[in-house]
């Protein structure tokens, strides 16, 4: 055995773990991240229907093991396109080739995707076909570039004739809001992910409008610590292509505002197997933007037989087998505020069902972030040419539940 | 065209086919064969036999088929040994390849082919690569050295491979540092005491300069080798973490996790009233928050880790209280886990907050959860006393639900918190016998038996209530049981008249019946108390219970302090020592939290302690003219107040009087009877205190012939001066007193000296003086200095000695084992001074029961992976209470090594203390 920790992925275990998995389908998600076994412990995640796991021997940091395997995941992801049994499958020997390149002997080597890419290149239709008129194969012969230098999450030589450099300003709320109405929790974490395609070695900083509200982030390791610490700037030699520059969390109370409310009754009457199920939805504190791809999801109680409801916009789905009703909103329009109400079947003869179901809610405000983040202006240095810049912003909700 | 058609072939003599494939001459199907080859591999299938044609295949320029065939090679170079020395070649050539790839490639393959005759042949490469001119080389040749140390580890410190990985650490590339430092720390983990690791400031600062500039994966390995860093005092730590805080704002978790574990180990080095130390508390809590929005498996491996912090640092996230609260579709590993977290955050500010998340959990639909929140509401109770009716309302409203785990889970808290405030609640009794008939649950049967038989005299129907669970004593769990029989014998205590007839059914039962020992045990015992004297029965069975304690499932202050060292490992998961379930026996180190510096006051390190010598042994003399001595020359020095200047035996007797002994068994009396006399002094140590042996504490020459020497007892709780006069002066003395001056304990003679007969030239008598310690109090210096004047018909004499302080413990110091957390953790860290005791000729046993017989008492023994912790406490005459904890290493078949932590409130006893034990243990 390995001495350290070793990485089995090969694609029967990824079998045998779905099929034991599917046994007891409803419990994947419960399945504990660090599993002890008589001889060894295992610890895996869970991603996309496939557990990633790696089984150790000694102690070791298990959120490096953690943060390892979703590093695999992605990169899985980043070159099949997704991150399925079957994709892992059809590229067997590439899964090889990366996970030599990721991992030696317990040691993470290369878990830059630039880097990866210039070593084994990802598989493409027209590449396999040329490699196999050709020979050639799709693993690079050189050193990557960027490897040993001060900037590892760059490659050197890169080139576009359009060069681009774009930002999303993502921010997702999470909430939980009690049967009255008011905030329980609520947060706001917020990601920049950047699609940076510019020629050279460029250098950009980015400004913000208001950079106060960035109090707690964590940083891409290309960010210049130091030049935030003292001018509140982002400095940075980017990856190429798309990245996550920053990710950041606004917790304090009342910059967290709450875009939408819900009205809802829900009652069971006591020994008669049917209930009312009442919900409509409006806005508040929307800043003026609709509000829109709202769906809500209700994890109904087990005595739940069927419901019999009735939308006034949009349509819903309720599944007997896992309870799970679903409403597919669209978008608010103040004038005449969606509202889904009718009847709630319950098992003939089963007490009144003592939960209360919680209302999962799911919503999008394009051109907003509901912090208030804006970013002022991006410069580049150290490039002659001129590229084309943009920003997005978008408001989503992460975790938000209503309770009932 | 994908690669899933690898696996599909399935026919017969797929391994001919295989085998001509991959002697085609053309490239590309020699490709295709290796890549079905590695697919059959995976799936399991041997395909060894195809060996010699894989190994054939190596020798290529296409990268892509070399790495297919190492990647065979690892595979299965054990079991075909003999064959891969045939690829020994290839990999020798490619170590020289100009292409750094394909060298690192080869020296990275070879160390994983677990073969010896391979791992010779591999050492000169090595060599080469450990200073190859590419850093990318460097780099895997480190790690080489690493998997050569586990395959072979003589050869590796052979070879001199360990220095050129130390020297690695000062390269030049940040990469090549941190793949050094992952080396070396992986080699020193299996050698634990080989000093690999040397870290120094200057290489601390090397490590640090490089942690700035390597990639994240490095950034753990190098602030895990941090972390195991000592800095040599408080500026040096905080320059450390001032470098270190900015990996808090890394974006993957594990760097975040390890760069905490420094900063909380260097901070316990911190003055807490530094500005620096509140800023590190503020900033480390948004990074703990920030793990908790990740994938659910990180937050879990965060929480767990979190628990951790919160116990040890409180403050740091007082404040963040709702980052807990649990949303419904969390895994049920992260609620649990955020629950245990929010009562340990619950305090008077926020419990109203808590109580109403608690509340809606109980509603939840997963019964484990539900559990869990209804308990934790009690714990609440119990901690935040405020909170305490509130917390029993939203009990009762739960009750009501008559969901039947809720009631159950309820009832079971409902009990602890009877307990922890007595004659509060008991209102809610009548609710909860309601619903009596549901209680399934042992547990929760158990409880509420307790509850009828503790309040029976306020439950009319209490006998009625017992009577019932009596019917199917014999079904219920032993837990049920005794608890019934405690009941039961309590409600005959309290109303005797009536329920005489259910005692002698419950007592048959039980001792008749019953073979659980336990229970026919605890029948004989109330039985036989009933029986005899029932009075005594009523104290016993009905005495009031002591308090439970706030925190419950606290870890162990020592076991905290050696897991925050190890933050972000499985250690920290598991909320164990890695010794408890790391296999395969490789020595572990224990960390251990750094000593807080010197630069705060307060404690003395074991070298400043005077030689470490019993202080009774070094007599000190005082000067007669000493001005400090004002109060003991206005002492009223008259003749003994006992008017038996004769003694009862009378002059006749040429030896000292026999009937002249005092009351007192422990003292000889003179030299023809000593032999028998110290037989009974020997037998009485066995059940007292140790017994120095006699010092001369004031010698012939500076008190005009008068020699005194002594020592100090403890016995059955009274202490005595056992002291020896001789006579060396020329004429005979009489009319002895003895006085002492004010002292830190109020150590006073309980009775006048008294010497029976004038002591003649060169006579000898020895006089056990009883003490008490209600004498008046003055703070001295050293703390256990006495100071004595002694008086004759010849002059007044003054001398000071030592006492050893073991003569102050009392009988009653066994302090509570909830209590002896809680007060543990209730005094501050400042006030912990460390010790060692070397080379003590006892084991644990002996040790525990050696103590004892001297009144330091054992609370609790734990024992990790051979080493056994004494947790002891100890009480002294002034009613301060010692803390002690003392781990026991053996450090060789007959000695011991003693490791004491103490921890007092009034911190300047320890250094006493400590030399009590030693005195004690090395005796």
């Amino acid at each position: 055995m390995n001495p350290f920790w070793k990485v089995f992925l090969s694609s029967l275990e990824f079998i045998f773990m779905q099929r034991n998995s599917q046994e007891k389908a409803a419990d994947v998600e419960n399945v504990p991240p660090v599993i002890s076994t008589p001889h060894h412990y295992l610890i895996s995640i869970h991603r996309d229907r496939l557990f990633f796991v790696s089984v150790i021997q000694t102690e070791v940091p298990p959120l490096f093991v953690i943060e390892f395997l979703h590093r695999v995941a992605d990169t899985f992801q980043d070159y099949f396109g997704e991150c399925s049994e079957a994709a892992i499958k059809d590229n067997v020997v590439i899964v090889y080739e990366l996970l030599e390149e990721m991992l030696d002997n317990g040691f993470p080597l290369a878990t830059e995707s630039n880097i990866l890419k210039e070593l084994i290149k990802p598989p493409t239709i027209l590449r396999s076909v040329v490699n196999s008129i050709t020979g050639s194969s799709n693993v690079g012969d050189t050193l990557p570039t960027g490897q040993l230098s001060n900037i590892p999450w760059r490659r050197a030589g890169v080139k576009y004739t359009n060069n681009e450099a774009y930002f999303d300003v993502v921010e997702e709320i999470d909430a939980i809001i009690d049967k009255s109405g008011s905030t329980v929790f609520a947060e706001i974490q917020g990601v920049i992910d950047a699609c940076i395609k510019l020629s050279g070695m460029p250098d950009l900083s980015l400004s913000f409008m208001n950079p106060r509200l960035l109090d707690d982030v964590s940083f891409h390791p290309c960010i210049r610590f130091k030049r935030w610490e003292s001018e509140r700037v982002l400095s940075f030699i980017p990856p190429d292509g798309n990245f996550r520059l920053i990710s950041y969390r606004v917790s304090s109370q009342n910059l967290v505002a709450i875009p939408v409310y819900v009205k809802h009754s829900i009652s069971f009457k006591e020994n008669s197997s049917c209930g009312r199920f009442d919900i409509t939805i409006g806005p508040k504190q929307n800043m003026g933007k609709t509000i829109e791809g709202i769906t809500v999801t209700v994890h109904m109680p087990k005595v739940v037989l069927n419901m019999n409801l009735t939308p006034t916009q949009g349509s819903y789905t309720f599944d007997p087998v896992t309870k799970v009703l679903t409403w597919d909103v669209g978008k608010i329009t103040p004038q005449k505020l969606p509202s889904l109400k009718g009847l709630v079947n319950l098992q003939s003869g089963a007490p009144k069902p003592e939960e209360n179901p919680s209302l999962n809610i799911q919503f999008k405000i394009q051109q907003l972030a509901i912090s208030g983040l804006k970013v002022n202006r991006l410069d580049m240095y150290g490039e002659k040419y001129k590229p084309f810049k943009g920003v997005k912003y978008v408001t989503k909700a992460g975790k938000f539940q209503v309770r009932t | 065209m994908t690669d899933s058609k690898y696996f599909t072939t399935t026919k017969k003599g797929e391994i001919f086919e295989l085998k001509a494939e991959l002697n085609s001459d053309k490239k590309e199907k020699k490709k295709e064969a290796v890549k079905k080859v590695i697919a059959s591999m995976t799936v399991g299938k041997d395909v060894s036999a195809l060996f010699p044609d894989v190994v054939n295949c190596m020798q290529t320029d296409n990268l892509e088929l070399k790495k297919l065939v190492y990647l065979y090679l690892m595979n299965y170079a054990k079991s075909q040994p003999d064959m891969a020395i045939m690829a020994v070649n290839t990999f020798v050539k490619d170590c020289e390849d100009p292409n750094p790839l394909i060298r690192a490639l080869a020296v990275r393959t070879m160390g994983c082919i677990r073969v010896d005759k391979i791992t010779e042949y591999l050492c000169e490469p090595l060599r080469k690569c450990l200073k190859d001119e590419d850093p990318y080389v460097r780099k895997t040749a480190a790690v080489c050295v690493a998997k050569l140390h586990d395959i072979n580890a003589q050869l590796v410190e052979d070879q001199g491979f360990l220095d050129t990985l130390k020297d690695l650490i000062s390269d030049s590339n940040p990469m090549v540092v941190a793949n050094a430092v992952a080396a070396l720390s992986e080699i020193a983990e299996s050698h634990p005491s080989s000093n690999l690791l040397d870290l120094n400031p200057q290489s601390i600062n090397k490590l640090l300069t490089a942690l700035n500039e390597c990639t994240e994966w490095g950034q753990i390995f190098i602030l895990d080798c941090l972390a195991n860093y000592t800095p040599k005092d408080d500026r040096e730590a905080q320059s450390i973490c001032e470098r270190v805080t900015p990996r808090l704002s890394h974006a993957n978790s594990a760097v975040v996790l390890s760069a905490v574990k420094v900063l909380m180990k260097f901070m316990e080095m911190l003055s807490k009233d530094l500005d620096y130390y509140g800023t590190l508390l503020k900033k480390l809590a948004p990074p703990l928050v920030t793990l908790l929005s990740a994938e659910p498996e990180l937050q879990y491996v965060a929480l767990r880790n979190i628990n951790l912090i919160v116990q040890k640092r409180p403050e740091i996230l007082k404040h963040e209280m709702k980052v807990f609260f649990v949303k419904y579709n969390d895994p049920i590993y992260v609620k649990l886990e955020k629950l245990d977290i929010m009562i340990r955050l619950a305090s008077q500010a926020n419990i109203a907050q808590v109580l109403a998340e608690l509340k809606e959990y109980a509603t939840e639909v997963d019964v484990d959860f539900v559990r869990k929140a209804v308990r934790a509401i009690g714990r609440c109770a119990i901690k935040v006393e405020q909170s305490a009716e509130r917390c029993v309302s939203t009990l009762l409203d739960l009750i009501q639900t008559k969901v039947n785990y809720v009631v159950q889970e309820a009832i079971v808290v409902i009990k602890d918190i009877f307990r922890k405030y007595p004659n509060k609640y008991e209102s809610v009794i009548a609710t909860l016998c309601e619903n009596l008939d549901s209680l399934d649950e042992p547990e929760a049967r158990a409880a509420m038996i307790w509850i009828v038989g503790e309040y029976a005299e306020r439950i009319d129907n209490a006998d009625e209530l017992l009577e019932s669970f009596l019917e199917g004593f014999h079904d219920e769990s032993t837990q049920v049981q005794l608890q019934l029989l405690t009941a039961i014998v309590k409600l005959f205590l309290k109303k005797p008249t009536e329920t005489q007839e259910l005692v002698q059914q419950v007592l048959s039962l039980a001792t008749q019946d019953s073979d659980n020992p336990d229970l026919r045990d605890r029948g004989y015992i109330y039985w036989r108390l009933l029986s005899t004297d029932p009075v005594a029965a009523k104290e016993v069975v009905l005495a009031e219970k002591p308090l439970i304690s706030e925190e419950t499932d606290l870890i162990e202050p020592t076991l905290l302090d050696e897991l925050i060292c190890y933050i972000g490992t499985l250690a920290s998961v598991y909320h164990k020592p890695p010794s408890a379930f790391v296999e395969g026996g490789r020595g572990v180190v224990h960390k251990s939290l750094p000593p807080r510096t010197a630069s705060s006051e307060s404690t003395e390190s074991p070298e400043t302690a005077p030689a470490g010598a019993p202080s009774s042994e070094q007599p000190d003399v005082i000067p007669t003219q000493g001005d400090l001595l004002g109060d003991l020359l206005n002492l009223d020095l008259g003749p003994p107040m006992g008017d038996e200047p004769e003694g009862i035996g009378g002059p006749n007797f040429v030896a000292p009087p026999a009937a002249a002994v005092p009351a007192n068994l422990g003292a000889s009396m003179g030299s023809g009877l000593s032999d028998l006399f110290d037989l009974t002094s020997g037998v009485g140590t066995l059940s007292g205190s140790y017994v120095a042996p006699k010092a001369v504490w004031l010698p012939a020459m500076k008190a005009k012939g008068l020699e005194i020497s002594g020592t100090f007892t403890r016995q059955v709780g009274s202490i005595s001066m056992d002291l020896q006069l001789t006579n060396k002066a020329l004429q005979v003395m009489t009319d002895f007193a003895i006085q002492f001056n004010r002292n830190s304990f109020g150590l006073a003679p309980a009775a006048p000296l008294q010497v029976h007969a004038p002591l003649s030239p060169n006579q000898t008598v020895e006089i056990s003086l009883p003490l008490n310690t209600v004498g008046s109090v003055m703070k001295m210096e050293p703390l256990n200095n006495l100071q004595v004047a002694v008086k004759n018909n010849i002059d007044v004499f003054y001398f000071s000695t030592l006492y050893p302080l073991h003569i102050l413990f009392v009988e009653d110091g066994k302090m509570d084992r909830q209590m002896f957390l809680a007060t543990w953790k209730d005094i501050p860290n400042e006030n912990e001074a460390q010790f060692q005791i070397r080379d003590c000729p006892l084991n644990a046993e002996a040790v525990s029961s050696r103590l004892q017989s001297s009144n330091i008492f054992t609370v609790a023994k734990r024992n990790v992976e051979g080493q056994d912790m004494l947790y002891q406490s100890l009480k002294l005459t002034n009613g301060i209470w010692v803390l002690a904890e003392l781990r026991i290493q053996p450090s060789n078949p007959s000695f011991t090594d003693l490791e004491l932590s103490l921890k007092c409130r009034a911190p300047e006893v320890s250094q006493h203390v400590y030399q009590a034990y030693e005195t004690i243990l090395k005796n």
